[in-house]
């Protein structure tokens, strides 16, 4: 019987052969932590260590509420600075135009790197395994005492295999996959469960599309997500790599998974998650006419290049007729945008830009809703109140829908509005 | 623990209960746990009063998922310093599982559970059998944790006093 990936990955940094199910205790090969770093600073103080296990192995980066829309805020960030200083952090990304939202950060900057162990103070942690890494989010308890003594121990998780074949239909990415596969098997649907992407279509998908994929791993329940390591990620992180520990490892051919489905994404349409689950499914031909007063994107889900893209091919020339908060998910993004154009169709349709970061995401700033008002985003959760009051609503969708639908104030279909 | 018989009323929520509901995102900048309870299930359509009119040894009793999306640990705080002694839910959301243990804060996976009580039902729980009943129906449901090692660093009281425990000992 062969082995799944997170059994030859955690496996591999056990040093002995491991089946699902099994508890085992790992050294993590990079701990990520955003402005959370600040509360889980003062845990690990009360741990009565002095230092961390290993200051390389401790990536910060700024993301959730920057520049600091509090003094609040502001306090936290600067107890994250002199614990960097006291600790010797040389990972750190501080309010400066080398950073963004820390998942973008950590997969462009080349630490999500294929076979590693990585754990990160955030549930969308689970992003990197785009990249081949098994990676999950861990709370603030468990982070300051992997600080303090290198190691977590994980229970080798079942896996879920998801096969996904064909080629995506006009106005379709992605994102509509992922909202689809979510409404299918709901938001526990793959509880504790390692899940694995296969398939001709995931091989044929960009690094970015397979990073909105992952990312919407914990909105199933799952402990990690992941896609093939091929030729395209090891392109990309030639002279990236932050670590030479990296290894490219796939799960074998006869593999035992707890699940297995299949997609053909000839079958996928323009879909959206309605308010207030991630899997309350429609296809937007269901809800096409929904008033909105405002449209978000950015995020860790969709804030990349291709996503910025794909809404200035729906807007190129065109005027928005609702409020619409673009954020790309780095400066990196932000630049390459700006070379490109998109910008300045971004700009010329109407949008207003904000600096890379979560932004109203989580209802930090930059975006919050009034009583009674509804929200089209490209992010990854809609939970009552996620974008700041309790009584507006919010859809997920992808880039093209969401620019689609702030072209007519209302949610449209993309397929209407691309030609 | 502490004692490991508990008695208390039911408060009962249903599947999918997300860590914003428990406790939202606008208050996450606040680092005290003890300033956390005030705000548990502010954004529970039905529950807005919990934090005013809970009462210490009350119980939270859930349907399936409970604790999904954020890794925050606010969601376990604001429960745990709030005087609620236990959750009970058919099943937990991975992290909110995790970060309940590794506080020491009993949570026990009790299949078939929301069926069984409504809001104010008096319960009683044992935390060394897993029994639970419903004190006014008479209906005997049990619940677990999951695994030795779990049990093992719920017994130290969490994940830190669990290390500083075994500190030097490998």
């Amino acid at each position: 019987m062969g082995k799944t990936f997170a059994e030859k990955v955690l496996g591999k940094a056990t040093g002995n052969e491991v089946s699902a199910g099994q508890i085992v205790t790992v050294e993590p090969h990079f701990c990520m932590s955003h402005d959370n770093a600040a509360p889980i600073s003062k845990i690990f103080r009360d741990i009565g260590v002095n230092k961390v296990w290993d200051s390389s192995k401790l990536v910060f980066i700024l993301d959730h509420a920057i520049p600091a829309p509090t003094d609040k805020h502001a306090q936290n960030h600067k107890v994250i600075r002199e614990f960097v200083k006291d600790q010797g952090i040389e990972h750190f990304y501080d309010i400066m135009s080398n950073g963004g939202v820390c998942h973008q950060v950590m997969c462009e900057k080349g630490y999500a790197l294929p076979g590693l162990v990585m754990v990160g103070s955030d549930s969308h942690t689970c992003t990197y395994g785009a990249f081949g890494a098994f990676s999950t989010g861990i709370g603030r308890t468990e982070m300051a005492a992997t600080w303090a003594t290198g190691k977590i121990w994980f229970k080798v998780p079942d896996s879920m295999k998801i096969s996904v074949n064909g080629t995506f239909s006009r106005g379709v990415s992605a994102k509509d996959l992922i909202l689809r596969i979510m409404g299918d098997i709901q938001s526990d649907g793959a509880d504790y469960m390692s899940v694995e992407f296969h398939g001709k279509a995931i091989a044929d998908m960009s690094l970015g599309s397979r990073m909105t994929l992952c990312n919407l791993g914990i909105e199933m329940g799952a402990k990690n997500a992941v896609c093939p390591p091929d030729d395209k990620v090891l392109n990309f992180i030639k002279d990236k790599a932050k670590s030479d520990k990296w290894e490219s490892i796939w799960a074998d051919e006869d593999a035992c998974y707890e699940k297995a489905l299949e997609y053909d994404l000839a079958n996928i349409e323009p879909g959206v998650a309605k308010p207030h689950t991630v899997d309350n499914y429609s296809p937007v031909t269901e809800v096409k006419g929904t008033s909105i007063d405002q449209a978000f994107i950015g995020t860790c889900t969709n804030g990349r290049l291709q996503d910025l893209e794909e809404a200035a091919k729906v807007l190129s020339g065109k005027r928005v007729a609702v409020r619409t908060i673009v954020i790309p998910a780095s400066w990196e993004i932000y630049r390459k945008a700006m070379s490109k154009g998109v910008i300045d169709i971004l700009l010329d349709a109407g949008c207003v830009l904000a600096n890379p970061g979560c932004g109203p995401c989580m209802g930090n700033h930059e975006g919050i809703l009034a009583p009674g008002e509804t929200c089209i985003s490209t992010a990854n959760r809609n939970f009552k109140g996620r974008m700041g009051n309790k009584e507006s609503f919010i859809y997920l969708a992808s880039p093209a829908t969401v620019a689609a639908s702030a072209l007519k104030g209302e949610i449209a279909d993309p397929r209407e509005v691309l030609v | 623990m502490g004692s490991s018989i508990i008695k208390g009323r039911a408060w009962v929520f249903g599947d999918d209960v997300d860590t914003d509901l428990i406790y939202h995102n606008k208050y996450l900048a606040v680092t005290d746990p003890a300033e956390m309870p005030q705000y548990a299930f502010e954004y529970y359509p039905g529950k807005e009063n919990f934090a005013r009119e809970v009462q210490n040894g009350d119980v939270v009793v859930a349907g399936t998922n409970f604790g999904c999306g954020s890794s925050r640990e606010h969601a376990v705080y604001c429960l745990k310093e709030g005087g609620i002694p236990v959750v009970l839910a058919e099943s937990f959301s991975r992290i909110y599982y995790r970060n309940a243990v590794n506080n020491g804060y009993p949570v026990l996976v009790a299949p078939g559970i929301s069926s069984k009580f409504k809001d104010g039902d008096e319960i009683e729980v044992n935390l060394d059998t897993g029994e639970i009943t419903n004190l006014k129906s008479g209906e005997k449901i049990h619940g677990d944790a999951v695994t030795d090692l779990e049990k093992e660093i719920m017994a130290h009281g969490g994940l830190l006093q669990y290390i500083k425990a075994h500190a030097g000992k490998e």
